[in-house]
């Protein structure tokens, strides 16, 4: 997290975009980052995600607001003038130049001696294990391959800040496993700092120091996985990153940032108090599939609700359970496909529980 | 030969044989007017049909006197020279320019695109005789009127409409990322367009080339109205040679040009072909 004592690499200052001058696609988005934090833009497509990637890369210009690396503005800096590095989704890797002459065309424009271009180029085929392939053609390569060519010809010339669009998009998933551990590694090793666009909640999750998670233009939170995932700070992100049951009630009480809520059908929960949350006002619970147990449990709990078991999936590691409460709310949770994985029928009744600090009370 | 299916009856195999008849009568109606020159451009009589001989195929009743005649008349070496000259400058030029336009065109902030495009392709669907006019009552006004260099700037405008639409469609299949990432690299936008944008679109520029030079090549309507006796070109020449001296020397001009056509032809097939596999193995 950045603080006063730490200091600012790039920042986004009120940076806002509109296409027609009429509506903004990007609103007043606003963002520091350290150097060598890997930074995540999530969001939905459309979300503005990657209009903030493209401003940033002056491939679009800025409607309002400040870009500023190292201090200095780059908003009126020309696109080939800001040493940003850049892996696209479909790599594009040059076709007609063969894989050593695609990694050398950035130090050759940069006018580097051809000696220590040669040098240079063999340095990055070995770092991406690709050190016989210098003479091959990008349409002679796999789609992982291509991938790997694209990250170190945006490394080669040395950028402090490295932007990544949806760059594993295009790749199945072993492969997108993968090179997501390319990328991790690369960063840990090279430090360089990385601004990363994707829509992909689990990659985002799985390799960045912060997430922002956009939509509508608009930043709703800004903090690392974990806090991301335990303590979404509303309903969008909560059902926007990971799994989420959302039980529609009404705030009876709220106390030391605990609510007690009302459920129609009879039913009361207490959950954490979400920000802006009203006595008396109408709110949603949310709570993860896998923070929710099926009686008989050994797991402490907080609240219980009586559930009529609608039907169940067996997905392999774990069993999908889904329930309906009273009131018709439908509920699905994750079980550990062990022994102790109950066995229902349909319209069978179970009882639900879970820990008041595993759920959020947000209001709607 | 591919065997009827056994469902057919008298009618289905009636109509086959119909189609097939008639799509080859076209085919011949098409073709043998051009291909009769051939044979004839070896005529060793100084006439326009057979000769007793020729069907006879006596050796003695062929000879190339009429090819040999073509090297030796200053006025037909004056106008192959002219047309070779005018139809290579002439497609540079329109290559360049016409290149220009269409990258212009293809980008996505270009505004009146639609407006734009008609006009600049419009010398290949007005009528040429209104263009030819058109134009010599403009470039009299600044003496190019008889003048090699009007000439060469007048089948340029008659030669970029190739060059617009061959370009922009290789342009379509462009990747724009490809442009973004050498500019993230660093490279000035018109270093990335000589390293990245005319290496990838080079086949569609040269074919659009050839299609301007053949254009120039046997355009005769405007090098009537515009071209001096200094200028010359084979056309221009083959049309004064019908009227003025019938021999068949313009046969065998013809059949040069014939199988100039045919080169040129072959070259684009293989261009073509090119680009295919450079496209095919890289997206």
């Amino acid at each position: 997290m950045p603080s006063d004592t730490s200091e600012v690499f790039l920042k986004f200052n009120n940076v806002k975009k509109s296409y027609d001058q009429k509506s903004l696609v990007v609103k007043d988005f606003s963002l520091d980052v350290e150097k060598g934090e890997f930074i995540t833009l999530l969001g939905p497509s459309g979300s503005g995600k990657s209009t903030v990637l493209m401003m940033l890369a002056g491939f679009e210009g800025v409607t309002g607001g400040d870009i500023s690396i190292a201090g200095q503005s780059v908003t009126r800096t020309a696109p080939y003038k800001r040493n940003i590095g850049m892996v696209f989704q479909n790599y594009a890797l040059f076709p007609h130049m063969t894989i050593a002459e695609n990694l050398a065309y950035p130090l050759q424009v940069r006018k580097m001696p051809k000696a220590d271009v040669k040098e240079r180029v063999n340095e990055y085929l070995n770092l991406i294990e690709m050190g016989d392939f210098g003479g091959r053609y990008p349409g002679q390569l796999s789609g992982g391959q291509r991938q790997r060519v694209a990250l170190a010809r945006a490394l080669i010339f040395e950028p402090t800040l490295i932007l990544m669009d949806e760059p594993l998009g295009a790749l199945d998933k072993k492969l997108r496993e993968q090179m997501q551990y390319e990328i991790t590694r690369l960063h840990q090793k090279l430090g360089f700092t990385v601004i990363y666009v994707t829509h992909d909640q689990t990659e985002a999750l799985s390799m960045s120091s912060r997430i922002a998670v956009f939509n509508d233009g608009v930043v709703q939170q800004c903090a690392a996985p974990a806090e991301l995932y335990e303590r979404p700070a509303n309903a969008f992100v909560a059902d926007f990153i990971g799994e989420n049951n959302f039980i529609p009630g009404k705030v009876v009480k709220i106390a030391q940032d605990q609510a007690t809520v009302a459920v129609s059908g009879g039913a009361t929960i207490t959950a954490v108090a979400s920000e802006g949350l009203r006595e008396g006002g109408d709110c949603v619970i949310s709570v993860r599939p896998e923070k929710l147990f099926i009686q008989p449990t050994s797991h402490a709990y907080d609240n219980e609700v009586k559930a009529e078991h609608v039907t169940h999936y067996y997905v392999g590691d774990f069993i999908r359970y889904y329930f309906k409460f009273a009131n018709g709310t439908e509920i699905n949770i994750k079980v550990l496909n062990d022994l102790a994985a109950p066995d229902f029928k349909e319209g069978d009744e179970g009882t639900l529980v879970w820990l008041t600090k595993d759920c959020i009370a947000f209001p709607t | 030969m591919k065997h009827l299916p056994a469902y057919f009856t008298f009618w289905h195999i009636f109509g086959h044989y119909a189609l097939k008849w008639t799509a080859f009568t076209v085919l011949a109606f098409l073709m043998l007017p051009i291909l009769i020159i051939v044979p004839l451009s070896f005529n060793a009589e100084p006439y326009f049909s057979f000769t007793e001989g020729m069907i006879a195929l006596d050796p003695e009743a062929y000879s190339t006197r009429w090819y040999a005649a073509i090297f030796s008349d200053q006025k037909w070496l004056l106008s192959i020279r002219n047309s070779f000259l005018i139809g290579t400058m002439a497609a540079t030029l329109s290559t360049i320019l016409g290149t220009i336009a269409a990258v212009g065109l293809s980008s996505p902030v270009m505004p009146f695109k639609r407006l734009i495009t008609a006009l600049l392709l419009s010398p290949m669907i007005v009528p040429l005789i209104i263009v030819a006019a058109g134009m010599f009552f403009f470039y009299s006004r600044f003496n190019l009127v008889g003048s090699f260099t009007g000439l060469v700037i007048a089948h340029a405008a008659l030669g970029m409409p190739f060059v617009i639409i061959t370009v922009t469609a290789t342009l379509s299949g462009f990747d724009r990322s490809l442009y973004n990432a050498g500019i993230s690299m660093g490279a000035s936008p018109l270093k990335v367009f000589w390293d990245v944008v005319i290496p990838l679109i080079r086949p569609g520029v040269i074919s659009g080339g050839l299609f301007a030079f053949v254009t120039s090549f046997d355009e005769v309507v405007v090098v009537l109205f515009l071209a001096g006796p200094e200028q010359r070109t084979i056309p221009r020449q083959m049309f004064s040679g019908l009227r003025e001296q019938i021999n068949p020397t313009i046969l065998a001009v013809a059949t040069l040009l014939i199988l100039i056509s045919v080169s040129l032809l072959v070259a684009l097939e293989i261009l073509r072909r090119r680009s295919e596999r450079l496209r095919g193995t890289a997206f």
